[in-house]
C-alpha cells in the first residue's frame, strides 16, 4: 500500500490554514474561551483518517477540528461554530471542543479521555448494524492516565471491538510534563491489555499512514483493536495563550508580577527544608525550560519539502485549499449578522 | 486590613493553613505551576502534581484524609468532578453514616465553576445543587476575597468532603487561564467587589451553613451565591433607585449547609422571595428554598431565575442564559406587583 501523497497533503493544509485562521479570529477576539489547535497533529490525523470511509465514525477529543476537516465537514460550519454563530455545526451552542457531524459519524469532546467509551460504543453498533466498519478514538498521552480510557482498552479488547486508538504524544498533560505523571511505557501499558500497539513518528504521515492502514484493515476483518502512538509537537501549547508558552515569548511581561510572589515564597520563615525547595524550583524552572524547547517536527512542512522534491500539483493544491479556506473564513464572518433567536 | 484579589486571598488563606499544619497537602492537576507560590515554598511532597487521572487522585484524597492528611485537591473545573464522582458520592459521603459516627473524610475539592466568558455549555457549569444533594458533602461557594479565604479555613475546619467551588468572573488567574488567554481584548461583566476586596490581615474560619446579608431591605429577599449576589446587589440598587422597593440580598455562602433559618426570617419580613441561582432551575437550590420556606408555613410570593437548560456557547446567548441584571428585575417587578 502506498499513500496519496497529494491527497493527504491537501487535507492537512486545510486543517493547519483553517486553524490559523481561527487562531487569528481568537487573537482578534471574535472567539471566546479556549482554543485548543490541532497544529502540529495533522500528519497524525490525516494518515488515519484518510482509510475511513462511509460509515466509519470517529470520536475526537479537546481538538476536534482537524479530524472534522480530514472527514469532510464543512468548512464554514466548522469555522461558525467557533464564532458562536446560528449557522455553526451545533449552531453556536456547542463551541469550538464541541463539534459534533451525525451524518458524519464523528464526535468531540472537551473532558479528557471520553473518546476511548465513545469509539468503543460506535465500535459496537458498527458489529451489529455496519460490519466491516471502524471507528477511531483520538487523544493525547495525558488521557491515557484517565481511567474511563484504560477501562475502553480492556473493553474493546475483550470485545475485539472495530476501534483504532491513537494517541498524539506531545508529552505535556495540559502544562504538567507527562514523564513527571505517568509511569512505565505507553505502548507497553496498552500490549498489556492485549492490542497490538505499534509507535510511529508523527511528524511522518506517510509512516502513519501505514500502521494506521494495517490496524485498520485488521479492526475491518474482525482482528479486533488496535493502538498507534505517534510522537507530535504542539507549537502553541495547550491552547492558545498556554502561560507556559507566553512565558517562553513574552519572558519579562509574563514573569513581572510573578517573581515578586515567587521568590517570597522561596524565602518564607515557615514551609518545606531547603532541598525541597531548591527541588520546586528546579521544577518550576525545568517546566519553561522544557516549553521553550519545544519545536521543529512539523509534519505539513515535511511532507511540502517531499512533494516538492517529488515535483508537480504544489502549487494547484495551495491555491485550491487556500482559497476555500478564505471562502468559508469569510462565510462564516458574515453569518455572524445572523441575529440568534 | 489589606486588599487582596479572590484568587489571591485563597492562596494566603491556604498558606496560612499549610504554615499551621503540616497535614494540610495540595494535589490535583497542573498544580505545580498553578499554584507556583506554594510549590515552591512547600515543596513536592506537600504540593504534588497529579496525572490526568481524577478518580484516582481524588479516590486517594479521601483515603488520605481517613488515614490523617488533610488534603486540598485540584480538579480544575467543577465539570471534571463527574468523571471522579464515586469518590465523593459513594465513598467520602458516605463515610461517617457508614461508621457510625466514628470516621470522616476531611477532604477539600477546590474547582472553579460557572460561566460568562463564552466557554461551552461542558466548562461553565454551577453543580453545586447537584454535589449539595448528596447527604455528607458539603458544597461552598463564596462571593467576595474576604469570604473565600475565610470559607477555605472553614472548609480545613468542617470535618468530611467540602467541593470549595470558585467562580471564574471572580477568579482572575482562572478567567484568564481559561477565558482572555493574555487578550485584552475580551469583555467580561466581573463583579469589582467580588474579584478583588479587603481581607483580614491574619485568617480566621467561617462556619459553614452561616449567610451573609448582603443589603438590608423589608419589601423583597433575595438569595444566591457567588456572582449572582453581586448581580442581585445591582438590583437592588435599581428597585431602590427606581421604584422605592428595598430589596435584601442574602449571600448564603454555602448550599449546603443550608441557612435555612436566614432565609425563612427574612422572608418572614417580606412576603416575597427571588431566588437567583447559576444553577440549573430543575431540582436545585431554588427549588429547596422554596419548599424550606413552605415548610416554615410562610404563605410568600416565590420567584426564580436560573439557568434552565445547558449554557450556549455563543456569548450573546450565554449571557441571556445565565441569570442577568435584566431578568431579576423583570422577576422583582412581577414579584413586588403580586
Amino acid at each position: 500500500m502506498r499513500p496519496d501523497l497529494l491527497r493527504l497533503y491537501r487535507m492537512m493544509l486545510t486543517s493547519r490554514r483553517l486553524e490559523e485562521e481561527i487562531a487569528r479570529l481568537w487573537r482578534e477576539g471574535l472567539i471566546s474561551g479556549e482554543m485548543h489547535l490541532g497544529i502540529g497533529e495533522e500528519g497524525i490525523v490525516a494518515g488515519a483518517l484518510d482509510h475511513l470511509g462511509d460509515g466509519d465514525a470517529v470520536a475526537a477529543d479537546h481538538r476536534s477540528t482537524p479530524p472534522m476537516v480530514m472527514r469532510g465537514v464543512d468548512l464554514t460550519a466548522i469555522v461558525a461554530e467557533c464564532l458562536g454563530a446560528v449557522g455553526g455545526l451545533g449552531r453556536g451552542l456547542g463551541g469550538h471542543m464541541h463539534l459534533f457531524s451525525r451524518e458524519h459519524l464523528a464526535a468531540s469532546s472537551g473532558i479528557v479521555g471520553s473518546s476511548g467509551p465513545l469509539a468503543c460504543g460506535f465500535a459496537l453498533a458498527h458489529q451489529r448494524l455496519r460490519p466491516d466498519r471502524v471507528a477511531v478514538a483520538f487523544f493525547g498521552e495525558g488521557a491515557m492516565n484517565q481511567g474511563m480510557l484504560l477501562e475502553s482498552l480492556n473493553l474493546a479488547s475483550c470485545w475485539r471491538l472495530p476501534v483504532l486508538f491513537v494517541c498524539k504524544d506531545n508529552g505535556m498533560a495540559i502544562t504538567t510534563p507527562s514523564a513527571r505523571v505517568t509511569s512505565g511505557n505507553l505502548p507497553d501499558r496498552v500490549r498489556g491489555f492485549g492490542l497490538p500497539a505499534v509507535e510511529v513518528d508523527g511528524g511522518d504521515v506517510e509512516a502513519v499512514w501505514q500502521a494506521a492502514g494495517e490496524a485498520i484493515l485488521r479492526a475491518r476483518r474482525g482482528g479486533g483493536p488496535g493502538y498507534l502512538h505517534a510522537a507530535c509537537v504542539h507549537p502553541e501549547g495547550h491552547f492558545l495563550g498556554d502561560p507556559l508558552r507566553r512565558l517562553v515569548r513574552h519572558p519579562v511581561d509574563e514573569l513581572k508580577d510573578k517573581v515578586g510572589p515567587l521568590m517570597r515564597a522561596v524565602a518564607s520563615t515557615s514551609g518545606g527544608g531547603v532541598r525541597e525547595r531548591a527541588g520546586s524550583l528546579a521544577g518550576i524552572t525545568g517546566m519553561i525550560g522544557r516549553a521553550a524547547a519545544m519545536r521543529g517536527r512539523d509534519p505539513v512542512a515535511r511532507l511540502r519539502a517531499r512533494l516538492r522534491a517529488d515535483g508537480g500539483g504544489l502549487e494547484a493544491v495551495e491555491r485550491e485549499v487556500e482559497s476555500s479556506v478564505q471562502a468559508a473564513v469569510r462565510a462564516a464572518l458574515a453569518s455572524l449578522e445572523e441575529v440568534p433567536a | 486590613m489589606r486588599e487582596l484579589t479572590f484568587s489571591s486571598a485563597i492562596e494566603a488563606a491556604l498558606a496560612q493553613a499549610m504554615a499551621a499544619d503540616e497535614r494540610v497537602v495540595v494535589l490535583g492537576e497542573d498544580v505545580a505551576g498553578l499554584r507556583m507560590n506554594l510549590y515552591a515554598r512547600f515543596g513536592e511532597s506537600r504540593v504534588r502534581p497529579a496525572p490526568i487521572s481524577e478518580s484516582a487522585f481524588l479516590g486517594a484524597a479521601v483515603g488520605a484524609a481517613m488515614a490523617g492528611l488533610r488534603p486540598v485537591v485540584e480538579v480544575m473545573l467543577v465539570d471534571f468532578i463527574p468523571v471522579a464522582v464515586d469518590a465523593l458520592v459513594n465513598q467520602a459521603a458516605k463515610l461517617e453514616a457508614f461508621s457510625g459516627g466514628r470516621w470522616q473524610a476531611p477532604v477539600v475539592v477546590r474547582a472553579t465553576c460557572g460561566g460568562g466568558y463564552g466557554d461551552g455549555g461542558q466548562h461553565e457549569q454551577a453543580l453545586w445543587a447537584w454535589l449539595a444533594h448528596i447527604p455528607g458533602i458539603a458544597v461552598v461557594v463564596p462571593a467576595s476575597p474576604d469570604d473565600a479565604g475565610g470559607l477555605l479555613l472553614g472548609a480545613l475546619a468542617h470535618g468530611g468532603p467540602v467541593v470549595f467551588l470558585e467562580h471564574k468572573l471572580l477568579a482572575e488567574d482562572w478567567l484568564d487561564f481559561l477565558g482572555a488567554g493574555g487578550r485584552t481584548n475580551q469583555v467580561y461583566d466581573i463583579p469589582p467587589a467580588g474579584a478583588r476586596g479587603p481581607v483580614p490581615d491574619a485568617w480566621v474560619p467561617i462556619r459553614l451553613g452561616a449567610s451573609r446579608t448582603r443589603r438590608e431591605g423589608g419589601d423583597l429577599t433575595i438569595a444566591g451565591v457567588g456572582v449572582a449576589v453581586h448581580s442581585a446587589l445591582a438590583a437592588a440598587e435599581r428597585l431602590s433607585a427606581e421604584r422605592g422597593a428595598e430589596a435584601a440580598v442574602i449571600d448564603l455562602r454555602s448550599i449546603q449547609p443550608l441557612d435555612r433559618t436566614a432565609v425563612v426570617e427574612a422572608v418572614r419580613r417580606s412576603g416575597r422571595l427571588l431566588v437567583v441561582d447559576e444553577d440549573y432551575r430543575d431540582f436545585g437550590l431554588s427549588g429547596e428554598l422554596a419548599a424550606t420556606v413552605l415548610e416554615a408555613g410562610i404563605p410568600a410570593r416565590y420567584a426564580r431565575v436560573c439557568v434552565e437548560g445547558t449554557i450556549p456557547y455563543d456569548r450573546r446567548r450565554e449571557e441571556r442564559a445565565l441569570p442577568n441584571i435584566e431578568r431579576i428585575l423583570e422577576a422583582a417587578e412581577r414579584l413586588l406587583a403580586m
